[in-house]
């Protein structure tokens, strides 16, 4: 399972990741309060630069993960242009493209272990209620469940267009849904064979 | 207690695998992604409870770096975006969904499918469309006219929400929790 940490080290990789975070939400805040597009586009280029600094490949991963953006960039602008509000229109969207490029790199930077320690941490005041190790257990299920699932689900896909020409795909979610209960009672029971989910 | 935690952890899974899923060809060849499908599930076949939790653990998970929304998307970013009032409505829509059908003793297929469209149409555009209007800088009718174009996908879905908790109250009685 790939994540969307990036393998190309950058210094931000050695930034603690309640840091990152931190500054992060200090830094979205502040954006959202921006007057001008000028301050904004400021603001763009600076997380721009960061990614630049990082060399070619991360920054093109940076701009790959941009680009489910860009439909509603297209909107807006679209909108803009017809009432007539550019700078409005600029506004928004650079407002939106550098707070999610922000985000993306904490994401970029933080390997997936060091944020699961961090979630841990912050997670500690709830343990009464919710024990860190059931949250682990849950989590490591979910990703070790997605490959199945997915695996389950392109078989019987296979096997529907084995037998019709038709449309329909979605005649395969019943039984996908179905696979998925079958398998949390088939690992229930299993740890529960093995001394419960503590 | 070990089978809620399963439960709940599969169908996050569930629900990323249906985002996984390029696309399903609906009878009239429109193309959907599964995703939002996977929410209106967890409520009707997890319960109200359960499904939120399955939700959250999901949300939970892609907010630490995981490409688990549709699309590949994930990570931080996803909840500085347009969607991020979807994102915050996904587990309160599960919920509502849940409780729909827990609360009701209609058959499987008319309880879930008005709990979708009460909790998977309803309320999640209850926050789905604020959220637009304050990323996007749009009013909220403005907002709302944007988020029209989901709506048919979205009845269709709440429909085949319908549908599998119905074939799945008929093949595993004993596995609709939120019957139980």
């Amino acid at each position: 399972m790939l994540t969307l940490t990036s393998p190309v080290e950058t210094p931000l990789h050695r930034v603690r990741a309640g840091v990152k975070l931190g500054a992060l939400a200090v830094f979205t805040a502040l954006l959202f309060a921006l007057p001008s597009v000028w301050m904004a586009a400021v603001a763009g280029m600076a997380v721009g630069a960061v990614y630049v600094a990082g060399g070619g490949v991360f920054a093109r991963h940076g701009l790959a993960m941009l680009r489910p953006v860009w439909p509603f960039v297209a909107v807006v602008g679209l909108w803009h242009m017809a009432t007539d509000d550019l700078a409005l229109g600029a506004l928004i969207i650079l407002r939106m493209c550098t707070a999610i490029a922000a985000a993306n790199l904490v994401t970029m930077t933080t390997a997936l272990s060091d944020m699961i320690a961090l979630i841990e941490r912050l997670a500690a005041p709830l343990s009464p209620l919710l024990p860190p190790r059931r949250l682990a257990l849950a989590i490591a299920l979910v990703i070790r469940f997605i490959p199945v699932l997915s695996e389950r689900l392109a078989l019987l896909s296979q096997a529907r267009r084995a037998r019709s020409a038709r449309t329909g795909g979605w005649r395969i979610l019943a039984p996908a849904a179905l696979a998925a209960l079958d398998d949390a009672e088939h690992v229930a029971m299993a740890l529960r064979a093995r001394g419960g989910a503590g | 207690m070990e089978r809620s935690l399963t439960h709940i952890a599969l169908f996050a899974a569930l629900i990323a695998v249906l985002g996984l899923v390029p696309r399903i060809d609906l009878a009239a060849g429109v193309p959907i992604t599964a995703q939002s499908l996977g929410i209106m599930l967890c409520g009707t076949v997890l319960g109200a409870k359960r499904g939120a939790l399955a939700v959250l653990l999901f949300l939970g998970l892609t907010a630490i770096g995981l490409p688990l929304l549709s699309g590949g998307r994930g990570g931080l970013g996803v909840f500085a975006g347009p969607s991020v009032g979807y994102l915050i409505g996904f587990p309160v829509a599960a919920f509502v969904a849940g409780w729909v059908m827990e609360r009701t003793t209609m058959a499987p297929l008319w309880a879930a499918g008005a709990g979708a469209v009460i909790g998977g149409i309803g309320v999640l555009y209850a926050f789905g469309i604020p959220g637009m209007a304050l990323i996007l800088g749009k009013t909220l009718p403005e907002a709302a006219f944007l988020a029209l174009a989901f709506l048919p996908g979205d009845i269709l879905k709440a429909v085949l929400a319908g549908l599998i908790t119905q074939a799945i109250a008929r093949a595993r009685p004993g596995a609709l929790m939120s019957r139980a």
